[in-house]
């Protein structure tokens, strides 16, 4: 263990080092949140829509499945023949794994609208909010908590998808892992991991904290002991 | 225009023979997929349906299998075999640790969701503990525990194309070899034949679920309303019980 610790203090002791994992963390960070904002504003409308109209419900939801299951490393290299993107554009990546995003939340959507009480939505018509207002005031809203724990799945989901995008040369993180495969050195590949861990458990702090910030309500709820 | 370049690689038979063609590959695609599916599952799911009869532990369990899913396979893969030297060995175990988290967490949550008056009506009647869980716990967590076997399928199909990396083979072969020679069709048409390996996995594996959950676990689900939104199929399993 301890010589693997003064690997990584020799390796980070390099300021050009030290330099370009700060550059790929970043890029890593844009790369990884990026598409999770992507993706969330378009999952939203989606899945009001497909909620809603009925006929649309199956298609929708059954293509997201299916783009679910096709690989990353797959995705990100198709992407640039539908795109018109070059091969080593980020683009790719970002639009590739916001489609993943959309996927994942879709059915999530559908299912948090589905399971608002009815009767919370009645008194919201009866008191005059038209369909449109009506979900960004009061649906949206108490759909949080439901769209919360998914948008944290597809967070992590996106930060360790990332670094695949080192094989067409724009990983974040990723790139560490190639650089160190390459050397056949294990110091920036253990930075690599940290980092990425790290990543990922600071986004799931983020987003707990803006669940919280987002519905007041249920703390309200707790604190009053309605439930536990 | 790409993709009529695609469709001519595919239709070269001579892509399709020898040790390097596609049935090859998928061949060898598959051996890592089902391998790592069966060590993972033989892990996970007696680990996920102890934790979830015994109700201890699940706080940890959950939080380990979240703080599993963050690590990045290809870091693993490569810190694995600058450690221990074997293709083989470090892939394996680098899409275990993929694979183990998604069944953990499903068959825990399957557990989880059986109703606990079904669990103490077994009780009533005399079953052990090990009786209820063999019983009536595992059949009722069979949707869930086979969604997450499903989940952890897509996931080692489509991340085994990593282990071309280390020099393996695989579907992933065409990919990585494709884009170091600048074969841009190759590489499409690897990824297409992933994408439809693991569609076609996941189609076995759904009519496999259909032949294993008992007929009244299945109707229980689909007419129980606000809970059979829990059954975790398609994309959004993977937040299921976490």
């Amino acid at each position: 263990m301890t010589p693997m610790v003064d690997d990584i203090g020799r390796y980070l002791s390099s300021p050009s080092n030290r330099e370009k994992v700060f550059e790929l963390l970043g890029e890593h960070v844009v790369l990884a949140v990026l598409p999770l904002l992507i993706g969330l504003v378009a999952a939203v409308p989606l899945g009001w829509a497909a909620q809603r109209v009925r006929w649309l419900r199956a298609p929708v939801l059954g293509s997201a499945s299916v783009l679910y299951t096709v690989p990353s490393l797959a995705l990100f290299v198709i992407m640039p023949s539908i795109l018109g993107t070059r091969i080593l554009d980020g683009a790719n990546v970002v639009v590739a794994l916001a489609l993943y995003t959309v996927a994942l939340l879709l059915r999530p959507v559908v299912d948090a609208l589905d399971a608002l009480p009815g009767h919370v939505v009645a008194a919201a018509t009866a008191m005059g909010y038209r369909p449109a207002r009506r979900f960004v005031a009061v649906e949206l809203p108490m759909a949080v908590p439901v769209l919360a724990a998914s948008v944290r799945v597809a967070s992590a989901s996106n930060i360790s998808l990332v670094s695949v995008g080192a094989f067409i040369g724009i990983g974040g993180l990723g790139q560490l892992f190639t650089e160190g495969f390459q050397t056949r050195y294990l110091a920036p590949i253990v930075i690599g991991i940290l980092l990425t861990l790290l990543l990922a458990l600071a986004m799931d702090l983020l987003l707990v904290g803006l669940r919280r910030a987002a519905t007041p309500w249920a703390r309200a709820g707790l604190r009053a002991g309605a439930r536990a | 225009m790409i993709f009529s370049q695609v469709l001519a690689w595919l239709a070269d038979s001579a892509h399709w023979r020898g040790p390097g063609g596609v049935p090859v590959r998928v061949v060898e695609h598959l051996y890592y997929t089902v391998v790592t599916v069966l060590v993972a599952a033989g892990i996970a799911v007696p680990l996920g349906l102890v934790v979830g009869h015994t109700g201890r532990g699940g706080v940890v369990l959950v939080g380990l299998a979240n703080a599993m899913r963050a690590l990045p396979t290809l870091g693993l893969l490569t810190f694995l075999f600058l450690l221990l030297r074997s293709q083989g060995t470090s892939t394996l175990l680098a899409l275990i640790v993929l694979a183990v988290p998604p069944v953990l967490a499903g068959s825990y949550a399957g557990v989880q969701s059986v109703e606990r008056d079904v669990v103490d009506a077994a009780r009533g009647m005399g079953l052990t503990s090990a009786q209820r869980l063999w019983q009536v716990e595992l059949p009722g967590a069979l949707p869930l525990l086979l969604g997450g076997v499903r989940s952890a399928t897509l996931q080692v199909v489509a991340t085994t194309t990593v282990a071309a990396y280390i020099g393996l083979g695989g579907l992933g072969r065409l990919l990585l070899d494709g884009l170091r020679s600048g074969d841009y069709p190759q590489m499409v048409a690897g990824a297409l034949l992933t994408a439809l390996l693991a569609l076609l996995l996941d189609l076995l594996l759904a009519g496999l679920a259909r032949l294993v959950v008992p007929t009244g676990v299945r109707l229980s689900a689909a007419g129980a309303g606000e809970s059979s939104r829990r059954r975790g199929r398609g994309p959004g399993s993977e937040g299921v019980g976490l």
